[in-house]
């Protein structure tokens, strides 16, 4: 049984979320994860980018690293590179991850770097009060688009199915059970695990409200079979239903510490001394 | 004043893709083996394949200081390796080349060899170059055996082509043996008890300093010219028990940096111009964070894409005031090969201790020569280390991860202690490490990071070589330059010196902190200094005069500007040139 209490892993640092804001539920989900896996503290590692969501770390009794905007998923890759033995686990918006940061998502993805990476899609920039996000739907109209957006939204779930993910799985912030037991799946996968967290943002985005995600929202149906791609794409790319559930699932494929390590055990070792000697005339 | 020991300045030209980098570097191996001193040279083009390519090197008894401003014999595997050549003072050079060209040289000594016969003979049209060098290992007299003992370790693991190449360099030896006979022009004599030599290019110097340094993170990003650093790390680091990673982009290569140094890793990169402008944020991230992390900054010509094969010293001011806000860090310049060895240990210092970023500039010639140096010798600075709270430190509570220290350093403490949660902090931050916008606590930890460089401002005065001075001390005339400029500077002032011109030199290893004494004091016993910048704008002499003006105007020291922009580094006569028309500026000043 756990010995640590969600409240246990929350910092004196109060959250700068508006009341509502759907992030309050993956923060008190993470934390339910963590005590649920009785993690030492001092071995987790909370890293992010910038925006709402990524003021995360702060909210937390970790370490954490709160960076630069766009580039949590590198951050956590050096963390997790630097010290294998670390839960790392970076967190997000839809912002942060796709848009200044969408150059790092595929090469974690086939990388499979052991770490999860939790995003909450609110379809919005809410730190800068209001602007169409790269999950928007077309014809947002807010002041950065007075006469409506004109982009489709990327689909993160198809993005990260397709560029080799091994765990790829959505929640709500409205289904709070589903998203504790998601993310305690999510913390233990050996690999590359995305979780995108519908997570609604009540004063920049009123159109997307806890009211719409329910509606727009249905679990995975039972017949799915997490270990296979194709039926995780098919769900995924479903143009009416936004489902939640665990779409794919693939503990087979060594992830990137391993491989690493593998190379490094194949290396005969050299010393500084065979290195020099290496060079002289 | 004792005669100068002689140089041979040889040049190999052709088109890349037939093996003229392949000949100009072997010669430069087996010259080095017979026991000469070697410092070489190389142009490429930035085509992918082909293009006219350049391999000189300057061959000595002694150490050899800088590429040399005239070829004394140029050897042409094409037509353009000479007419492009004509330029470059080779008027009266000796001239080695392909017999099937028509070039003739009125004005030097002709050597024809028929490579290509040759290599066609042997079936092995590709050893055309093979057959050149062994006419070369023929004319400077380095033994065939030493140049076969060569051929062999560079390129033993192609067992098939090897057996080929190894007679082709014979049958060009004993063609030109039998044909040139008598004794060559430029063939120096070799010592009988060479000096201990390590062969390295400035690359490789990097990379051995930093293996040396303790690094044990490398993440980088592909790009001209510091892509040789990257792919010596990625060798070598596995063998270490270090992690190596090629990134998608620089951003992603800095940031991997800052979170493998916060996990503990002593952690490195390499780039080029750039690369470095995308790493700018990050930079100033590492310094708000106190990160510690190294950048090496292999320079190239610039602006944008810029002349991406071809060397300058243009990234200094970026280096120094990159990154929006005030972003403390640190700034290293190497002034040789040898000395890009000794200049990463020192920026593993600095970067762990005082936890801030550390940018190394290096540049494309520096890079890409390769030269004869002593093996490295004791180490002259000190290893300095990342201070890291002890549990009991931690276990007492109330940790500050940015404890506002008289010195600025703060302990770090590392992920998988107790007691030591905190979060690395971009946003500022006050001493726990939590957010804060209070405007007392801004100007107090602006204040705290700026610290760090201060404190290590005074600990490096005691550091022997944070600069160097050389010449005269008492000339009134001095030259203030920085990284590889220093060669061409240094017999530039051989020069001046036996023309009985006294002039003296200083060259910091460390831009940023100045290291302000020696500065002063070089100052002081000057009245006219000659800033010596391979940049547009005159950087170093622009930062000079911002930073010194007081003691300048005090002093009456006028500063002047020696400024080349081309892609290519300076030739000592340009050097001496200038260091002339200062002193005719001078003159009634002086008198």
């Amino acid at each position: 049984m756990s010995t640590r209490k969600p409240n246990d892993y929350k910092s004196n640092v109060k959250p700068i979320w508006c009341p509502g804001c759907g992030d309050f539920a993956v923060l008190n989900a993470m934390m339910r994860a963590f005590a649920e896996l009785d993690w030492n503290h001092e071995d987790i590692v909370v890293a992010s980018g910038i925006g709402c969501s990524s003021r995360f770390p702060a909210f937390l009794k970790t370490y954490g690293f709160h960076g630069v905007h766009g580039r949590a998923l590198p951050l956590a890759t050096g963390i997790k590179l630097g010290n294998p033995a670390l839960h790392v686990i970076a967190v997000g918006g839809d912002g942060d991850g796709f848009s200044i940061g969408g150059g790092h998502f595929p090469h974690a993805a086939r990388r499979n770097i052991p770490l999860p990476y939790v995003m909450m899609d609110n379809s919005i920039y809410g730190m800068t009060k209001g602007q169409p996000s790269p999950t928007s739907l077309p014809g947002l109209r807010v002041k950065a688009s007075p006469y409506g957006s004109l982009e489709p939204p990327l689909n993160p779930l198809v993005m990260s199915l397709a560029a080799q993910a091994t765990f790829v799985a959505r929640a709500f912030s409205g289904e709070l059970k589903q998203l504790i037991a998601i993310l305690i799946e999510a913390l233990q996968h050996p690999g590359f695990a995305f979780v995108q967290v519908l997570s609604p943002c009540v004063t920049y985005n009123t159109n997307y409200t806890y009211d719409y995600y329910r509606k727009l929202t249905a679990p995975l149906p039972e017949e799915h079979d997490t270990s296979d791609w194709l039926s995780a794409m098919r769900w995924a790319s479903d143009p009416q239903k936004q489902y939640l559930g665990i779409f794919y699932r693939d503990t087979s494929r060594p992830n990137l510490i391993e491989q690493m390590e593998q190379v490094r055990q194949s290396v005969p070792a050299m010393s500084l001394e065979q290195i020099v000697d290496s060079f002289r005339r | 004043m004792t005669e100068p020991s002689p140089t041979v300045v040889v040049r190999v030209g052709g088109e890349g893709g037939e093996g003229t980098i392949t000949l100009g570097d072997t010669f430069a191996r087996i010259a080095a083996r017979a026991g000469l001193e070697a410092y070489s040279f190389r142009t490429y083009p930035a085509e992918i394949k082909g293009g006219q390519v350049m391999y000189q090197t300057r061959l000595g008894v002694e150490r050899v200081l800088s590429e040399g401003d005239e070829a004394h014999v140029v050897v042409a595997m094409n037509d353009k390796a000479w007419s492009e050549c004509n330029e470059d003072l080779c008027r009266s050079s000796t001239l080695i080349y392909e017999a099937s060209l028509t070039l003739h040289n009125p004005l030097g000594k002709n050597y024809p060899i028929p490579a290509e016969q040759i290599a066609q003979e042997l079936d092995w049209p590709m050893g055309k170059n093979f057959v050149l060098l062994g006419a070369m290992v023929w004319f400077f007299r380095l033994g065939l055996e030493t140049a076969e003992s060569v051929v062999q370790k560079r390129m033993g693991r192609r067992a098939d082509s090897l057996a080929k190449n190894l007679e082709a360099m014979r049958r060009g030896y004993t063609y030109a043996s039998e044909h040139y006979p008598e004794p060559f022009e430029y063939t120096l004599p070799l010592p009988e008890n060479p000096e201990e030599r390590l062969l390295l290019t400035g690359a490789d110097a990097l990379a051995l300093g930093a293996l040396v340094a303790g690094c044990n993170f490398f993440a980088g990003y592909p790009i001209t010219p510091a892509t040789t650093v990257m792919e010596s790390l990625a060798k070598y680091l596995p063998a270490f028990g270090g992690t190596f990673i090629q990134a998608e982009d620089e951003i992603a290569s800095i940031i991997m940096l800052a979170g493998a140094s916060f996990a503990g890793r002593r952690a490195l990169t390499a780039t080029s111009g750039p690369g470095f402008s995308l790493m700018i944020e990050a930079l100033g991230m590492a310094s708000m964070t106190e990160t510690p992390l190294v950048v090496i900054n292999v320079q190239r010509a610039g602006p944008s894409t810029g002349l991406p094969t071809r060397t300058g010293q243009g990234d200094l001011f970026i280096s120094l005031y990159g990154s929006h806000g005030d972003a403390p860090r640190f700034v290293l310049a190497p002034d040789s090969v040898k000395d890009c060895y000794y200049q990463m240990i020192n920026a593993f210092s600095l970067a762990e201790h005082y936890q801030m970023p550390v940018v190394v500039l290096s540049d494309q010639a520096m890079a890409s020569r390769l030269e004869t140096v002593p093996p490295p010798g004791p180490l002259w600075s000190e290893q300095l280390q990342r201070l890291i709270p002890t549990l009991e430190e931690l276990a007492a509570g109330d940790y500050r991860r940015y404890a506002n220290t008289q010195t600025g350093i703060s302990p770090m403490a590392l992920p998988g202690t107790p007691g030591g949660m905190y979060v690395a902090e971009s946003l500022e931050h006050n001493e726990y490490g939590n957010p804060s916008s209070n405007p007392e606590n801004h100007q107090k930890m602006m204040e705290k990071r700026a610290r760090t460089v201060e404190t290590a401002r005074q600990r490096m005065r005691d550091w022997p070589m944070a600069a160097r001075r050389w010449g005269d001390k008492d000339a009134p005339y001095g030259i203030i330059g920085w990284g590889s400029t220093r060669g061409a500077v240094r017999e530039a002032m051989a020069i001046l010196a036996e023309q009985g011109i006294a002039i003296e030199a200083l060259y910091p290893h460390t831009l940023l902190p100045m290291p302000d004494p020696a500065f002063e004091d070089f100052i002081k016993s000057k009245k006219a200094i000659l800033a010596v910048d391979l940049n547009f704008s005159g950087q170093f002499g622009r930062m000079v005069a911002h930073r010194y003006y007081k003691t300048l105007d005090e002093q009456d020291v006028h500063v002047y500007y020696l400024k080349k922009e081309q892609g290519i580094p300076f030739k000592i006569r340009e050097v001496q040139a200038e260091v002339l028309k200062m002193i005719e500026q001078e003159k009634g000043r002086l008198s």
